[in-house]
């Protein structure tokens, strides 16, 4: 693909991620819903076309042609712009994900920089839809909201740190390569690197499952306690969109963690075919192991109540940042003496 | 909003959960008011679906009044059933043929179990976990087909007559119900497993939310609140009717006080409930299911009575004064959740709103029988 012009490049990979991205968003829910009807024994959706799959169609059509409702008394640029705030850098995101080793949107050599560029901004969504909205459970939502984005992000971070040292890029292809050969060459796997790996990939699951907002840290949204939180007010399309870019988050997260610790496109064994074939084995792999993570996070979703507020931020504080700063000054002594 | 944040003069603030609400199961609202996340004050408004039962109890005759009870607590209709008919034997003086009082008492476990398992799905779905209460829906739809079968209906029961019942069971009543309390008894370790041991939920609900006997009392809260609260206080054990003296089974009570041990003895109670169906079901003897010579319109004589049954959320009373005609003079119903919702204001001072709603969880409120 790198021999095409740099303008039907850039088209075809636009047009493609915003499919992605859009596809994982309508597919995901029928997912979700399908898992939750498999682990509750209930039939799930299957009306609309072979087994529900035009169901997401029809939901979209349903969420288009309703009124945009305006509460009276909202901030009415905050209100608008919220959705697309969550929406956007969750999109964005994804052009510097490499679903194979020449299918990438921009190969560039601070990827992983730019991603948690890109995901620190998604809170400000909530934060300032629920803010916007002029609605109590809202406002409380919003300020749930922060507090969570805020802690988790500092294990995370801290997690992503120790892989840089270890693979001395920031370049997301790079340190895929680099998990090279059978699947113990994994990061997960790499306990000669630092005997925390594995744990550390746990952390760095937990992190992303709670910067997604979802059940059991779907804190913002509280259905049982805040109503609907920082998305009570929205109607129609307004919600779906906050929910596209929720599901955007969740295809965000599971890639990372794949690219981060399950070795990307590369297959547990060391053998690719050539050319055009390699690249679509490597995106299967890349799908394979980001859409298990995914199904993990619907299974966890539809398993666990929900968890306290102060549980969560205690968890975040006294246990997952106290390990990952262990795990970073690890790597660190690791690297320096072997 | 910022118009509205400059006109406060104080950091608190009310917040309306209810009278639609995801965790208030009906129309309960609560005023909050609230400081930050934390509660300052709950303050329970009812009246949203008063029907005045009391008074159409005195406009009404005594046998015309049963449907009404179904209608008080809809999950558990069957106790609230026997508790009227009870007071009006009592007063009337009807004996009632043993095999009547033993299926009653079987019918009333088996709705003391339709409704915690209820109550299980709703507790945990007020915490955020939609899965067990499919589960339990799933298993208590068994119970609901069972008592269809021999009541008729699937909610609202109305079994019990002054005197006995209103028909017989069927022969396939006794295996259906064995068949469900096997089933049941299996499935019992997996919501133990799912829910019981499950962190979050330990979390959630261990020293949280905590009601003390002291309070249980003054409150006179009564059921699994109180025998959360280490109250050992059960009107099947202390002021003993129907055939329950026959039958063996303990009372759970824990003395944590706390959410957790609401929840530990309302799932211990589906163990006993189950363990009185079936040495009911054994010593069920054979027999006429009314009582002979009931008198088609009931004139109960002049007095006062009072008769309490244990319903599956505490102690349902009924005060009955008669002036011997064919309606009642004055009606009292003591309704249970009443009383269990009254602590919810003092109980809740200080907690966050997410531990206010497990506690309010826990209390298992059915609104229409506290707004009567």
């Amino acid at each position: 693909m790198n021999e095409l012009p740099e303008v039907v490049r850039l088209l075809i990979f636009l047009v493609g991620i915003i499919g992605f991205a859009a596809l994982n968003a309508a597919y995901l829910v029928w997912v979700e819903r399908k898992g939750a009807a498999h682990i509750q024994r209930r039939i799930g959706p299957k009306e609309v076309g072979p087994f529900g799959l035009i169901q997401p169609l029809a939901d979209g059509v349903k969420l288009m042609t309703k009124q945009l409702l305006v509460p009276a008394g909202v901030d009415p640029i905050l209100f608008k712009v919220a959705p697309i705030l969550l929406l956007v850098p969750a999109i964005m995101s994804f052009l510097v994900i490499p679903f194979s080793e020449d299918l990438v949107g921009r190969d560039i050599n601070i990827g992983l920089l730019m991603i948690f560029a890109f995901a620190s901004v998604n809170v400000f969504g909530v934060l300032i839809g629920g803010w916007g909205s002029n609605n109590k459970y809202a406002v409380i939502s919003a300020a749930r909201a922060v507090s969570q984005n805020v802690a988790y992000e500092i294990p995370m971070l801290l997690i992503v740190i120790s892989i840089v040292m270890v693979s001395n890029t920031m370049n997301l292809n790079e340190i895929i390569r680099q998990q090279a050969g059978w699947f113990f060459n994994w990061n997960v796997c790499r306990i000669w690197v630092n005997p925390l790996m594995p744990i550390a990939f746990v952390v760095f699951f937990i992190c992303s499952l709670a910067e997604t907002n979802r059940a059991p840290f779907d804190l913002a949204e509280a259905e049982s306690e805040l109503i609907a939180g920082a998305y009570t007010e929205y109607s129609g399309m307004g919600f779906g969109v906050f929910f596209m870019g929720e599901y955007a988050n969740i295809v965000i997260g599971c890639a990372l963690t794949t690219i981060l610790f399950l070795g990307g496109w590369q297959s547990p064994i060391p053998w690719s075919p050539a050319g055009l074939l390699g690249t679509l084995w490597g995106v299967s792999w890349f799908l394979v192991k980001m859409y298990f993570l995914i199904w993990t996070v619907v299974w966890i979703r539809w398993t666990y109540p929900r968890i306290q507020f102060y549980y969560l931020l205690n968890l975040s504080w006294k246990i997952l940042i106290p390990f990952a700063l262990i795990n970073l000054i690890l790597t660190a002594a690791m690297i320096k003496v072997f | 909003m910022s118009d509205f944040a400059a006109s406060q003069t104080q950091e608190s603030f009310v917040l309306n959960l209810g009278p639609q609400h995801p965790a208030t199961h009906g129309v309960l609202r609560v005023k909050l008011t609230m400081d930050g996340e934390y509660v300052d004050n709950a303050e329970p408004v009812l009246g949203y679906i008063h029907r005045m039962h009391e008074k159409m109890g005195e406009n009404r005759t005594w046998a015309q009044y049963l449907p009404n009870m179904g209608r008080l607590d809809y999950l558990g209709a069957l106790s609230y059933n026997h508790c009227h008919v009870l007071a009006v034997e009592r007063a009337a003086g009807i004996k009632v043929p043993e095999r009547a009082e033993y299926l009653r008492v079987i019918t009333v476990e088996l709705n003391r179990l339709a409704s915690h398992l209820l109550w299980f799905g709703a507790f945990v779905l007020d915490l955020g976990g939609f899965t067990p209460l499919l589960y339990a829906f799933d298993d208590r739809e068994h119970i609901l087909d069972l008592l269809e079968s021999v009541t008729g209906a699937r909610l609202t029961f109305c079994y019990f007559r002054f005197g006995g019942l209103y028909n017989d069971i069927d022969d396939a009543f006794v295996p259906g119900v064995r068949e469900f309390i096997k089933r049941l008894r299996s499935r019992m370790p997996m919501y133990h497993n799912l829910v019981t041991k499950n962190i979050i939920l330990i979390k959630r609900l261990k020293d949280i939310g905590p009601i003390s006997a002291e309070m249980c009392r003054r409150y006179g809260a009564t059921g699994p609140v109180a025998r959360g609260s280490g109250i050992n206080f059960d009107v099947r054990k202390q002021e003993p009717y129907s055939v329950y003296p026959e039958l063996d089974f303990d009372i759970p009570v824990y003395d944590e006080c706390d959410s957790m041990a609401r929840y530990m003895v309302r799932m211990d109670e589906m163990e006993q409930s189950m363990r009185i169906i079936e040495q009911a079901m054994d010593k069920l003897p054979e027999g006429p299911i009314m009582a002979e010579k009931v008198p088609k319109v009931i004139k109960p004589p002049k007095g006062d009575y009072y008769t309490a049954v244990e319903a599956a959320r505490g102690s349902f009373g009924m005060r009955v004064v008669s002036d011997g005609t064919n309606t009642p003079y004055r009606v009292k119903l003591r309704s249970p959740t009443f009383s269990n919702l009254s602590l919810y204001a003092e109980a809740t001072k200080g907690l966050l709103l997410a531990d206010a709603l497990a506690l309010m969880g826990s209390l298992d409120l059915v609104i229409p029988e506290i707004d009567r």
